[in-house]
């Protein structure tokens, strides 16, 4: 019973970890950069939603329909006024932009403990505590309530990226940007939404995230951690990909937690990512593909 | 020309000689050696991320493991930490080897990550291994000597030698591979260089002096955890940024930009109080948005432009 | 047996063949074409002379030596340099450490290898730009540093990847010159080019590609005549 209710509890938890990661998937998708400030726009997502609820009394999972605009927003202007402002500064070192990420990520952070101090912060609701019994099993309410949230966002972003003008641009630029850009899209703006909405889902796990973590400044490293070995395991840029891979890595806590000591379940998580980046650089769908 | 450079070095070498001649008080004594250390590292990433272009997002291994070295050697078998400065940068160059050999299969933003990962690794090893390492307690020695002045010279020394082993590389025919690699890794190829052997002779130095600066911290903070050394963004990111800060490919921009971080990092700590970190974070966004190549690299190009000469030197050949 | 042998040489990038068993000789101190539309595999022989892509199958010998199973670097080590259709230079060094970047290969002291450089500069005509830096030149001259930075590994076979496309007719002859110079030095060329006019000038064989296979091979103006090569070029309504 011990391992079906860990597998559950994984998955539940790996969905949430999905939206994050497909998040950061479509910015590295778009722009070809690695977003290290990914983890600290969920942070900021979590803290938007927190004080929504401590300040207003306003449920978590109404606050993230306030954090997602916001985000959206923040990452709006971020992309438009730093990141693409180094595709004209000629540098030595390609990966400044990737460094550009990192001041962005020690801004954001510190902001943060600027207003909110270290300390750790919680959200209670008063189902926060709630279960649910499956057989034997039980499943907290908030896992299953942000895990349903989770994958309808993915449904929605799905449908959003294949049915729709916008959609459909984001991912012609993604797959070539050049080749977009001269069919006539504005590949400046794509770029601009596209971090938008990245932010913006980041907002979104981590406000489903909320009742179930510690919130803190330093919070978002965990999240940047985390949504990384989920890319890499989904293959960069690919939407379905990270959800899978969200789920896998959701799975291999849940298990590593319960199975191998706390204090190396991130070292195996490190080491699959570099075994993944050496011998399966598009992820495991190359696997499938073979 | 030459001349000219020539004796701004002699300048800038007496000046660093004679500088607790005239500064004997112990705080800023101290520091001008978190300058000696952080210059140290700079310029061993130099060589590796600025000159051979692969940028290491975890340089903190080697710089934990040098300080471990020197650690670990009073801990168990009660030698003085200062035989780790012997030790320090020989385990750092081995821990290199396999390193580079798994992380240069990869290339650009993928070997960056790669070493990030890998860096972070070596601290959630050194965290669990407690029975070897003492585990988040970490390592506090009792240092022999308390003397700033002697440890300033020491770490000067150090730094002297780091900068002549770097200079001799990069002006030898090395240094030219290694930029040719950075510069564009086909045309590399075409040319007859072995680039994997090339990056990994960029790797062992770069790793060496870094974990010279690992065992010299630990002799001179006198206290580690891998928390403080294998840390991701207080040394693997700072390495990279002291670099961009000075100069990419420079000789002295490393060191310039130590000075620089340091500095403006006891500036806004004493005056900003908590906002420090943020001024800072601020300060890095604008100079990677506006001065991509550092502060020495910039002003290259300045001096080009407005002496309208034909570049003589370039890519810090 | 010859100076250089391709002996059904053949690759596939998955379901597409993009060079199909082709088979030819290159004779020391000759000029020898390779000919094709756009798309016709041309490039990617050479990237399997220099082993940028492994063979799927055949042979390749250098002075009957077997290279195909060489690393990548040591074709240049042998005495086969390249140049890249698309121009890659360093492009933050200056053009003579470009030079001395190849001059490299076969000294280690700097002294000899600026020397070495200087000289090749003089031969290529880039004295005027010496100092300046490879990004900002103009396209003829960056095709042309490429040529000089080929020559400063000492190749004894030359790989000339287009070295005339995108050039007027003006840049073209000195280009020209300059490769009829290169062999005048004992240096074996292998040059792929599209433009015909080129080629028939300064080619003493052609070997005529579509598809990946030969559709013709031999004295440039038999094979400008062969119907194959008319179709290949100018379409079916020609041949």
């Amino acid at each position: 019973m011990l391992l079906g209710q860990t597998i559950i509890c994984g998955l539940l938890l790996g969905g949430m970890y999905a939206l994050i990661a497909i998040g950061m998937t479509l910015i590295m998708g778009v722009m070809k950069i690695i977003n290290l400030a990914h983890g600290a726009l969920v942070m900021v997502g979590m803290y938007v939603t927190y004080v929504c609820s401590k300040n207003f009394g306003i449920d978590p999972y109404i606050g993230m329909f306030i954090a997602m605009p916001v985000l959206f927003l923040l990452g709006c202007l971020i992309q438009k006024y730093m990141i693409n402002r180094l595709v004209e500064v000629d540098s030595i070192l390609p990966e400044n932009q990737v460094l550009l990420t990192v001041g962005i990520m020690l801004v954001l952070t510190e902001v943060a403990r600027l207003l909110f101090k270290s300390d750790y912060r919680s959200v209670t609701t008063t189902y926060s505590s709630d279960t649910v019994f499956l057989g034997a099993m039980s499943i907290s309410v908030p896992l299953l309530i942000g895990f349903f949230i989770a994958m309808l966002f993915t449904f929605m972003l799905h449908l959003f990226l294949t049915k729709t003008d916008l959609g459909k641009s984001i991912r012609a630029t993604s797959q070539d940007r050049d080749a977009a850009v001269y069919m006539g899209i504005n590949s400046s703006k794509i770029t601009m939404i596209t971090f938008g909405i990245g932010a913006a889902l980041a907002a979104a796990g981590g406000s489903l995230l909320l009742p179930l973590f510690y919130l803190f400044p330093d919070v978002g490293h965990l999240f940047t951690a985390k949504s990384f070995i989920i890319t890499i395991l989904g293959g960069l840029g690919s939407t379905m990909g990270a959800a899978v891979g969200g789920l896998i890595l959701g799975l291999a806590e849940s298990l590593g937690a319960t199975y191998i000591s706390m204090g190396y379940k991130d070292v195996v998580g490190l080491v699959i990512f570099i075994l993944v980046l050496l011998f399966l650089p598009g992820g495991f769908r190359s696997l499938v593909k073979r | 020309m030459l001349n000219k450079k020539f004796l701004m070095t002699i300048a800038f070498i007496l000046l660093a000689v004679l500088i607790p001649v005239f500064i004997k008080a112990p705080y800023q004594l101290h520091i001008f050696i978190l300058i000696i250390i952080w210059a140290i590292i700079g310029t061993s990433w130099n060589l590796l991320g600025g000159y051979a272009g692969q940028v290491s997002f975890g340089h903190a291994a080697f710089f934990g493991l040098g300080a471990y070295s020197a650690g670990l050697l009073t801990l168990h078998y009660g030698l003085s930490p200062w035989w780790g400065i012997l030790l320090g940068p020989v385990v750092a160059a081995l821990a290199a080897l396999p390193i580079g050999m798994i992380c240069f299969r990869l290339r650009g933003p993928y070997f960056a990550l790669a070493m990030l990962a890998l860096g972070e690794i070596f601290r959630l090893v050194f965290l669990n291994v407690t029975d070897f390492t003492n585990g988040a307690k970490g390592i506090l020695i009792m240092p022999a000597i308390t003397s700033k002045m002697f440890y300033y010279y020491t770490g000067l020394g150090m730094l002297a030698i780091t900068l002549l082993a770097t200079f001799l590389i990069v002006h030898s025919k090395v240094g030219y591979y290694l930029v040719a690699i950075r510069e564009d890794q086909d045309a590399a190829t075409s040319l007859g260089i072995p680039t994997t052997l090339y990056k990994n002779l960029a790797l062992l130095p770069s790793a060496f002096f870094t974990g010279l600066a690992g065992a010299f911290y630990m002799n001179y903070v006198a206290f580690i955890d891998p928390n403080i050394v294998f840390n991701l963004t207080n040394i693997s990111v700072m390495a990279i940024l002291v670099v961009m800060l000075g100069g990419v490919a420079t000789t002295w921009g490393p060191t310039i930009g130590a000075a620089i971080y340091i500095f403006l990092g006891e500036l806004f700590r004493t005056t900003l109080g908590s906002a420090n970190v943020l001024i800072f974070g601020i300060l890095v966004c604008v100079i990677i948005m506006f001065l991509p190549n550092g502060i020495a690299g910039e002003l290259d190009l300045l001096k080009r432009v407005t002496q309208r000469k034909k570049a003589s030197v370039s890519g810090g050949v | 047996m010859s100076f250089f042998e391709a002996r059904a040489i053949t690759k596939k990038f998955g379901g597409l063949t993009a060079v199909s068993s082709l088979s030819f000789n290159v004779e020391q101190g000759e000029i020898f074409g390779v000919i094709g539309p756009n798309g016709s595999g041309k490039t990617t022989v050479f990237n399997m002379i220099s082993r940028f892509f492994p063979l799927t199958s055949g042979e390749i010998y250098f002075k009957e030596k077997r290279i195909d199973m060489l690393p990548a670097h040591n074709i240049c080590k042998i005495g086969i340099g390249r140049t890249f259709q698309v121009v890659k230079p360093l492009r933050r060094m200056t053009v003579i450490e470009n030079i001395i970047a190849g001059a490299f290969l076969r000294t280690g002291s700097i002294v000899k290898a600026r020397h070495k450089a200087e000289e090749i500069i003089e031969f290529c005509n880039l004295g005027k730009y010496t100092d300046s830096e490879a990004k900002g030149l103009p396209i003829p001259l960056r095709k042309r540093l490429e040529i000089a930075r080929a020559l400063a590994t000492e190749p004894e076979l030359l790989l000339l990847d287009e070295t005339c496309a995108g050039l007027n007719p003006r840049e073209s002859e000195a280009a020209i010159d300059l490769i009829r110079r290169i062999r005048d030095t004992g240096v074996t060329i292998i040059i792929i080019e599209h433009i015909m006019k080129v080629m028939m000038g300064i080619s003493d064989r052609i070997l005529a590609i579509n598809f990946g296979k030969e559709i013709a091979m031999g004295k440039p103006q038999e094979v400008a005549n062969t119907p194959e090569v008319i179709k290949a070029y100018l379409g079916d309504a020609y041949a």
